[in-house]
C-alpha cells in the first residue's frame, strides 16, 4: 500500500543490495511452514454439541446430527452433561423414556398423562413407532457414531454426581472431561449446539 | 441404468431412513477407489434432498444422478479423490 517510503529501513541488510538467493530460499522454506501449519491445524471443520437432555425424544437430536455431520467429515465433540449422560450409559440408554406430561401435542391430556404407569404407556408407544418405522434406536446411532469417529465425552461432573462408574459406558467413551474442555470445543468448532 | 458411467457397488439401504442413508453413503464411498461410482438403493424419501446435499458439502465426492422411482429412490455417487 505505501509507496512513499523509498527508504524504508530494512532490518539486516542495506536497501540497495538485493537479498541473496540463499536469503531468498531460507524466506521461502519459512513461509511454506508457516503456510503448512496455517492451513493444515484448520483443515478439518468442526461441530461441538452438548446434549443435556435424556428423554428418548431428546436423545436422537444430537446423535442425529453428530452421525451426519461426521458423514459430512466434521470433526465432532459431544459433550454429554446432566440428564443428557444417560444417553451414553449402555445400560440406561436402552430404556430411556419418553415423559407423558408437559407435552400438550400427546395424545392424552395432562391430568390423565400425570397417573403413574403413563411415562411407560407412551415410551412403549413410541418405541414401538421407532421400530414400526425402522428408524435407527439409540444404541444404533451411538454405535454408528462411534465407527465414524464422533468423540462422546461424559462430564466427569455429571458422572459423580449420579454416581455412575466408567465402566457403565459405552466403549470409546471419554471419561474426565470437563465444562472448560467442552468450552475449548467450541471455541474451535464452526458450529456448537446445545442441545 | 444409465449407460454414462459403470457401477462399481451398490448400497442397499432400503426401509432405512435419517440419517441412515447418508451416514451409510459416506460409508461406503470410503470403500471406493478413486472414480468409482456407488449406487445407493433407498425408500426414505427425504433421501433426495439428503444425499444431494450432504454430496454438496462433501469433500471428494460428487453426486452424478439421482433418479425417483415409485417405491425406490436411487442415487449414484462418484469418489472423485
Amino acid at each position: 500500500m505505501s509507496t512513499d517510503t523509498p527508504d524504508a529501513p530494512s532490518d539486516d541488510a542495506p536497501s540497495d543490495d538485493p537479498p541473496s538467493r540463499a536469503e531468498l530460499a531460507a524466506r521461502v522454506d519459512e513461509l511454506e511452514d508457516a503456510l503448512d501449519e496455517a492451513t493444515s491445524a484448520d483443515d478439518a471443520k468442526k461441530m461441538s454439541i452438548i446434549a443435556t437432555k435424556g428423554t428418548l425424544d431428546m436423545a436422537y437430536p444430537p446423535l442425529i446430527l453428530a452421525s451426519t455431520a461426521a458423514a459430512f467429515g466434521y470433526e465432532v465433540t459431544v459433550f454429554h452433561t446432566f440428564w443428557g449422560l444417560d444417553i451414553l450409559h449402555e445400560e440406561r440408554s436402552k430404556n430411556l423414556k419418553l415423559s407423558s406430561v408437559g407435552n400438550p401435542n400427546m395424545p392424552v391430556p395432562n391430568a390423565v398423562a400425570a397417573l403413574p404407569g403413563m411415562d411407560r404407556v407412551t415410551t412403549k408407544m413410541m418405541e414401538k413407532k421407532i421400530a414400526d418405522n425402522d428408524t435407527a434406536t439409540i444404541e444404533e446411532l451411538i454405535e454408528t457414531s462411534l465407527d465414524m469417529g464422533v468423540e462422546f465425552q461424559a462430564c466427569q461432573m455429571t458422572i459423580d454426581l449420579m454416581d455412575y462408574d466408567e465402566a457403565d459406558f459405552y466403549d470409546g467413551v471419554t471419561t474426565g472431561v470437563g465444562a472448560a474442555t467442552a468450552l475449548q470445543d467450541m471455541a474451535d468448532a464452526d458450529i456448537q449446539l446445545l442441545v | 441404468m444409465n449407460a454414462e458411467f459403470d457401477i462399481a457397488e451398490t448400497l442397499d439401504v432400503k426401509g432405512a431412513s435419517c440419517p441412515m442413508p447418508v451416514v451409510k453413503t459416506k460409508s461406503a464411498t470410503d470403500d471406493l477407489d478413486t472414480g468409482d461410482v456407488l449406487e445407493v438403493l433407498a425408500t426414505d424419501p427425504g433421501s433426495m434432498s439428503d444425499i444431494d446435499g450432504w454430496a454438496a458439502g462433501t469433500e471428494g465426492v460428487e453426486l452424478v444422478d439421482q433418479e425417483e422411482g415409485d417405491d425406490v429412490y436411487k442415487h449414484y455417487v462418484r469418489k472423485t479423490e
